[in-house]
């Protein structure tokens, strides 16, 4: 077994992509003037968010994210034992490192944690309450942003109004808006969740303290709430398809979707179908069928063939007399039975105090643990992408892009130059650079990504810890010491055609493999099979009621997909590691979601 | 009260005959009913003994043969009990008696789809009513009866038990009268185990209580009990009902059944096994969940950690072909306590998380 994994310096280019830094912020990049520290350090793959290579404008989301953890982790509440995440981009690919304190720090960033972190748990309530005020407020902010095609000539109004400056300067103003709003959605998305994962972890610690063998399922479900606003989407479809077997509407679905909404359209109760739906649409299906963070991802409300799909299967379910509202009663029972048989069998009256008042600040953090996904990655975003399209509908119609989407190629930071580019040659009335130079840029660049596309990050790079102690590292990612020392006796071999990861969702099944890459490959699934994908997002909810089990190559216990499949009641095996890679659609697996293990049966 | 039922399934035993069946039969009643179970089987009760008596009237002969006779004179008494309970064996049970018991039989055998199945026959003293009864026991038991007639006999041979020689001592010294002593049988199955072993309701290891720690082996336990086979082993969850540890070993033998030649009654030997056998696991998922359930039914039922020995039952119909053997309480764990001694101060608790995370050796 190696002592540690392929430095990142030693990383070829994929053939085809020579130039890939060009795409991305220097910053972001591996180089000669951080060698020392880039070399020594432990890198990981982050395929949970960011399973394919990145396009250049995306990487801003990766800024966001890890200046917002890190910063909470290290200036806000100063955990004692941890700074923050850096984060590294490679062939397209991000990389992650947690950051210890100096251990020398520890002891005196104690008292500090407890005085801040404290104020935090003990105002949990009201600070989340107005949490979820700013952060429709900020989402609101961002739906109002505008950005349009430079007028001819100024309105006559903006001369009577006095108001002194002109639409070329609004338009990069809200471009900077726009940057500052998504900086704060995740600032925001970071205010609570280190705290919450941390009294999560607290309880989880006494209950394995408590009790060895207590499954990590176990621990999840007695602090997952049953009404979370991540299952409300798929909770209106269910409820769109209802509506439309009870209006009599059901046969208008299943063909194309202009088709069924003309007919929908044609009478009343096709009418109030739609005004249902509207109110469905915003926000819940502000829902993107991957992780959020690539524009590429599909969101409901822009690809409405997407939800209309996934209804007219639910009608198809609702004429079979299938009952498909979740079992909330039944769920909550078995919530208060898991929680009352295991505080039984605590040894004292001490430990079950103790186990109250864990599993009670637990229960107060978790509606922010599972809710916040929604706002940020879903709604957040699926806004923040849409006005994007609308940037590069400007620079589309300007000449400087060939098609809106051409905007996600160029780097954020880079796209404050073309605005300028763009309101010089508007403003002085002379040709600007851009028309002549980015269509063919894009080009350039389009082909280097389609490069890296092809490319398989290896799951770390560098030297791996003894231990991995970051709580957020293991909790999110699935990272422990024993995956770390599995990828490195593993390679990406897996011959002897078993595979280890977290058991996330108990159950044991054998069945035919599809194996996907994408939602755009949601539609191949078929009834009985076992998906295997590098991540499963929440949005696939739908598909669970096809599939028989789940395997993953990244995620652990708490990750989204984990919490999902837990909820559907389907054996999966999380953060695998080379599951796509090794599995072939049509294999015949087991799945064993007890024990963590999925075979190659044939 | 209505009147006492000829025989009684343990399934079924309500607690109001208690007195009829005796006290062995009103356990497994019990254990049945608390959903411990027990290999199946029925109480032939008293009023059976009590009707088959009177029917009889042979008992003023026994009488006379065992109320003067002279308990010192040791050839006198071992011949008036010899007597006494060759005329018990002679009784005929009443016809609406006997269609009974030939009923509950032939359910038992329906439900392990076995003719003539194997059942040990025992006597089920009512202590509370005659003392004396105890004494009855030490030869009352009969394995491997195979047959209703067979059954019938050896019913009447627990029966004539209440006139062994020590018996008619001690009643004629305390004064009790012959005529005043009735007995209950207890007919139960065979156990002829696919699989059997012992289990522990929590985890041996390290204590831990959520855990059911289950050892498994081909055929009977005693290779599991003895040793002499190392058996495969499980650790469930006792709320989750998981299954989180299993460990397949080699079984190269087992206890099996076998025939021992010009004899009635099989005997248990320690056998070399087929290779398919070795390596493959002796229960399977459902019945290792079963036998998980049975224990922290007994663990519930008793109150305290129990240390159980359990068979998965070849003839049993499947899911409820895991029965409970024996059941004693769990000595070593349960005796320690090992409170997790956590820090009452939610912050101080969450440091200590923080700073000493778990994860460090965290298995898959």
């Amino acid at each position: 077994m190696a002592d540690r994994f392929s430095s990142p310096f030693e990383i070829q280019t994929p053939p085809g992509a020579e130039g890939w830094q060009e795409l991305y912020t220097y910053s972001s990049l591996f180089c000669e003037e951080r060698r020392d520290y880039e070399n020594g350090a432990f890198w990981f793959h982050d395929g949970v968010h960011w399973p394919e290579a990145l396009t250049p404008w995306d990487t801003s989301f990766l800024e966001f994210a890890f200046i917002s953890l890190s910063q909470y982790n290290t200036r806000h509440y100063v955990i004692p034992p941890a700074y923050g995440v850096d984060f590294r981009i490679l062939n397209g690919y991000v990389y992650l490192s947690p950051v210890p304190a100096p251990p020398e720090d520890i002891e005196s960033r104690v008292p500090l944690f407890m005085e801040r972190a404290g104020f935090y748990f003990g105002n949990w309530d009201r600070l989340y309450d107005d949490w979820l005020v700013k952060i429709r407020d900020l989402i609101k902010e961002m739906s109002e942003l505008s950005f349009q095609p430079l007028p001819e000539l100024e309105d006559m109004e903006v001369i009577t109004s006095g108001a002194g400056k002109g639409s070329g300067n609004d338009l990069i103003a809200s471009y900077h808006r726009l940057l500052d709003l998504g900086l704060t959605l995740w600032q925001y998305h970071f205010e609570f969740l280190n705290l919450g994962y941390a009294a999560y972890l607290d309880f989880f610690g006494f209950c394995k303290a408590a009790f060895p063998s207590i499954p990590d399922l176990a621990i999840a479900k007695m602090v997952a709430g049953v009404d979370v606003d991540l299952f409300r989407p798929d909770d209106e479809l269910k409820k769109l398809a209802r509506l439309a077997v009870s209006s009599g509407i059901n046969d208008r679905f299943g063909g194309d979707v202009a088709t069924t909404w003309q007919q929908l359209e044609a009478d009343e109760a096709g009418r109030a179908w739609i005004a249902e739906w509207n109110k469905s649409a915003e926000p819940w299906f502000n829902f993107s069928t991957g992780s959020g963070f690539y524009h590429s991802d599909k969101i409901w409300i822009e690809n409405v063939e997407v939800p209309i799909g996934y209804i007219t299967d639910y009608i198809a379910k609702v004429k079979e007399g299938v009952d498909l509202d979740r079992p909330v009663a039944a769920l909550h029972a078995e919530r208060d039975r898991v929680v009352s048989e295991y505080r039984e069998l605590l040894d004292s009256d001490e430990d079950r105090a103790a186990f109250d008042g864990k599993l009670g600040l637990s229960r107060t953090v978790f509606p922010y643990v599972e809710n916040h996904n929604f706002y940020v990655e879903h709604w957040g975003h699926s806004v923040l992408w849409r006005k994007m399209r609308d940037l590069g509908k400007v620079l589309e119609a300007a000449g400087f892009l060939t098609n809106a989407d051409d905007v996600f190629m160029i780097k954020r930071a880079e796209l404050g130059d073309v605005l300028m580019d763009l309101v010089t040659g508007w403003a002085v009335g002379a040709p600007s650079r851009g028309p002549g130079y980015w269509p063919a840029e894009v080009e350039r660049r389009r082909g280097i990504h389609k490069a890296l596309k092809e490319w398989s990050p290896p799951p770390a790079l560098g030297v791996p810890p003894e231990v991995v102690t970051e709580p957020f590292t293991v909790m999110l990612w699935g990272i422990t010491s024993d995956s770390v020392s599995a990828w490195l006796s593993s390679g990406d071999d897996g011959a002897d055609g078993v595979l280890s990861g977290f058991a996330a969702s108990p159950g044991l099944v054998e069945g035919p493999a599809r194996v996907i890459f994408s939602a755009d490959q949601i539609s191949e699934i078929e009834d009985g099979e076992i998906l295997v994908a590098p991540l499963t997002a929440p949005s696939w909810a739908p598909v669970f009621g096809k599939i028989k089990a789940t395997v993953t190559d990244v995620g652990g216990m708490m990750s989204h997909a984990a919490i999902v499949c837990r909820e559907y009641g389907l054996p999966a095996v999380t953060g695998t590691a080379f599951g796509t890679k090794n599995i072939k659609t049509g294999q015949l697996l087991r799945v064993d979601g007890n024990t963590g293990t999925v075979t190659v049966l044939e | 009260m209505t009147e006492c039922p000829s025989a009684i399934p343990f399934g079924t035993l309500a607690a109001e005959y208690h007195a009829q069946v005796g006290g062995k039969c009103a356990s497994l009643g019990v254990m049945s009913q608390a959903g411990l179970p027990v290999p199946p089987g029925f109480a032939v009760t008293t009023k059976v003994f009590v009707d088959a008596r009177d029917a009889s009237g042979l008992m003023p002969r026994i009488n006379d043969l065992v109320a003067n006779v002279d308990t010192t004179d040791h050839t006198a008494l071992a011949a008036a009990a010899s007597q006494a309970r060759e005329l018990v064996r002679g009784w005929a049970l009443p016809e609406e008696h006997e269609q009974r018991v030939r009923q509950m039989y032939a359910e038992l055998c329906a439900l392990c789809d076995t003719d003539d199945v194997p059942v040990a026959v025992r006597s089920s003293a009512t202590a509370e009513d005659s003392p004396d009864a105890s004494f009855a026991g030490e030869h009352d038991t009969y394995l491997w009866v195979c047959g209703i007639d067979d059954v019938l006999d050896k019913v009447r041979d627990c029966w004539a038990s209440l006139f062994t020689e020590r018996a008619i001592t001690y009643r004629n010294e305390m004064g009790y009268d012959h005529d005043g002593v009735d007995m209950a049988v207890a007919v139960q199955k065979m156990v002829r185990p696919r699989a059997a072993g012992v289990a522990f309701t929590l985890d041996p290891t390290n204590g831990d209580r959520s855990g059911i720690c289950i050892d498994a082996a081909w055929g009977f336990g005693e290779g599991v009990v003895s040793g002499d086979v190392t058996p495969d082993n499980f650790l469930v969850d006792k709320v989750m009902w998981s299954i989180n540890r299993r460990t397949i070993s080699p079984k190269t033998h087992a206890h099996l059944l076998t025939k021992i030649e010009g004899s009635d009654v099989p005997r248990v030997a320690r056998v070399q096994l087929p290779e398919d056998q070795v390596n493959a696991p002796s229960v399977t998922d459902e019945e290792i969940i079963a036998i998980a359930k049975l224990a922290r039914a007994a663990e519930k039922h008793y109150g305290s950690p129990q240390d159980i020995e359990w068979a998965v039952d070849d003839d049993l119909p499947a899911g409820q072909d895991a029965v409970l053997l024996q059941a004693r309480p769990e000595t070593v764990w349960s005796k320690k306590h090992h409170s997790v001694g956590a820090k009452t101060d939610a912050m101080a608790s969450i440091v200590d998380t923080l700073v000493n995370p778990l994860y460090a050796g965290k298995g898959k």
